[in-house]
C-alpha cells in the first residue's frame, strides 16, 4: 500500500479516487490476460462465488455474484460502478481461472444475417 | 483445466446472442430518455476512462478537469427473444469522445442520430461519424415543446444526407414513437446491409 507521502502530489486533488482506484483493483494492468470482452458480450459464471479463493479479490467476486444469471459486460459495469477497462482485466481473470464462460457477440462482418434483423424487428414490433 | 472449463460450461443452456443500437446525438437532446423509454430495465450508465488512446484526437481544453477522466454512456436492454438481447447506447455525441464511438458502433445494427432543429449542427459530427463508417443510420428530429417545427426535407437538406437516409419525427418521451424510429432504422439497415451483401 502507498503512503499518501510517496504518492505524487498532483494525484492528490478531488479528482483522484476515481482514477486511481480502478487501476488498484486490478493491480495496475489495463489488458485482459484472456478474452476481448465487448460492451455486449455476454457473461455466465460456470458455478457459485467461490469463497475465499486465493488471487480473486471483492471486485473478482462482486461478479461472480452479478453473473449467476446471464449479464453482459456493460451491464456489470453499471451494476458495480467501474469503468468498462478494469471489469474487463477481472473477467479476464475470471475466465483464465474458467469462472465464467463468455459468449463474444457476431463479427461485424456476420452481421447480414438477415434473421437477426428479422428478429429484432418482430421483437421491436412486439414492444 | 481446459476440459474442466468446457464440462462446466456444457451443463448450461447456450448464452444469447448480443446485438445492439448506437443512439447518437448531441448533449440534451434525448439520447438517455429515449434509451429509457424502451429499455425494459432502468437504464445503466458505463463508465470509461479517458487514456492515451484519445491523446492526439482529443481537445480536451476548456473542459472542467473532472470531465476529463471519464466518460460516461446510458444503456438499456430489450429482450427480444430467449436467446436474441438488443442493446441500445446512448452514446456522448462529442467528437472528443470517438475512441468510445468505436468500440459502440463495432458490430452494431445501426445508428439512430437524434437532433434538436434549435441545434441541428450538434448532430453534424455523429452524421459525419456513421457516414464515415459506413454504419447505417437515420436521423430522428426530437420534437420538443416550442421548437419550431420544419419539414423533413428542410432537414433532410441542412444535414446534407444522402437520399437514401431515413429523416423522421420521434417524440423521445413516447415509447410508440421510439418503437417506431427503432423500426425503421433496422429496416433501414437490413436493407443497406443486403445491398452490401449482393
Amino acid at each position: 500500500m502507498t503512503t499518501p507521502e510517496d504518492t505524487p502530489e498532483r494525484l492528490l486533488d478531488d479528482h483522484a479516487g476515481p482514477l486511481v482506484r480502478p487501476y488498484v483493483m486490478t493491480r495496475g494492468r489495463i489488458q485482459p490476460v484472456r478474452g476481448k470482452f465487448d460492451l455486449i458480450t455476454q457473461v455466465i459464471a460456470t458455478g457459485p462465488v467461490p469463497t475465499a479463493e486465493v488471487g480473486l479479490g471483492p471486485e473478482h467476486l462482486a461478479i461472480m455474484r452479478l453473473c449467476q444469471d446471464v449479464m453482459s459486460v456493460a451491464e456489470i459495469t453499471g451494476h458495480l460502478n467501474l469503468p468498462v477497462s478494469t471489469v474487463r482485466v477481472l473477467l479476464g481473470d475470471l475466465l483464465e481461472r474458467g469462472y465464467v464462460a463468455i459468449q463474444e457477440p457476431e463479427p461485424e462482418a456476420d452481421i447480414t444475417d438477415i434473421r437477426i434483423y428479422e428478429a429484432v424487428l418482430n421483437g421491436l414490433r412486439a414492444l | 483445466m481446459d476440459s474442466v472449463r468446457s464440462d462446466r460450461a456444457a451443463g448450461r443452456p447456450k448464452l444469447p446472442t448480443a446485438v445492439k443500437i448506437v443512439i447518437a446525438g448531441g448533449f440534451g437532446v434525448g439520447k438517455t430518455t429515449m434509451v429509457g423509454t424502451v429499455s425494459e430495465t432502468t437504464p445503466l450508465r458505463t463508465e470509461e476512462i479517458l487514456t492515451d488512446r484519445g491523446v492526439g484526437v482529443d481537445d480536451t481544453s476548456g473542459v472542467e478537469a473532472k470531465d476529463t477522466t471519464t466518460v460516461a454512456m446510458d444503456f438499456g436492454r430489450i429482450t427480444i427473444r430467449k436467446d436474441l438481447v438488443l442493446y441500445l447506447f446512448g452514446t456522448p455525441g462529442q467528437e472528443r469522445f470517438w475512441f468510445m464511438w468505436d468500440e459502440v458502433s463495432r458490430g452494431a445494427l445501426g445508428a439512430v442520430v437524434l437532433a434538436d432543429t434549435r441545434r441541428l449542427a450538434d448532430c453534424f459530427p455523429s452524421v459525419d461519424y456513421f457516414e464515415r463508417r459506413k454504419v447505417p443510420f437515420v436521423v430522428a428530429v426530437n420534437c420538443f415543446d416550442g421548437a419550431k417545427r420544419y419539414s423533413l426535407d428542410e432537414i433532410k437538406m441542412a444535414l446534407n444526407l444522402h437520399g437514401d437516409v431515413p429523416v423522421m419525427l420521434c417524440d423521445a418521451r413516447d415509447l410508440k414513437s421510439c418503437k417506431q424510429v427503432l423500426i425503421e432504422m433496422v429496416q433501414h439497415a437490413m436493407s443497406q446491409r443486403m445491398l452490401v451483401k449482393s
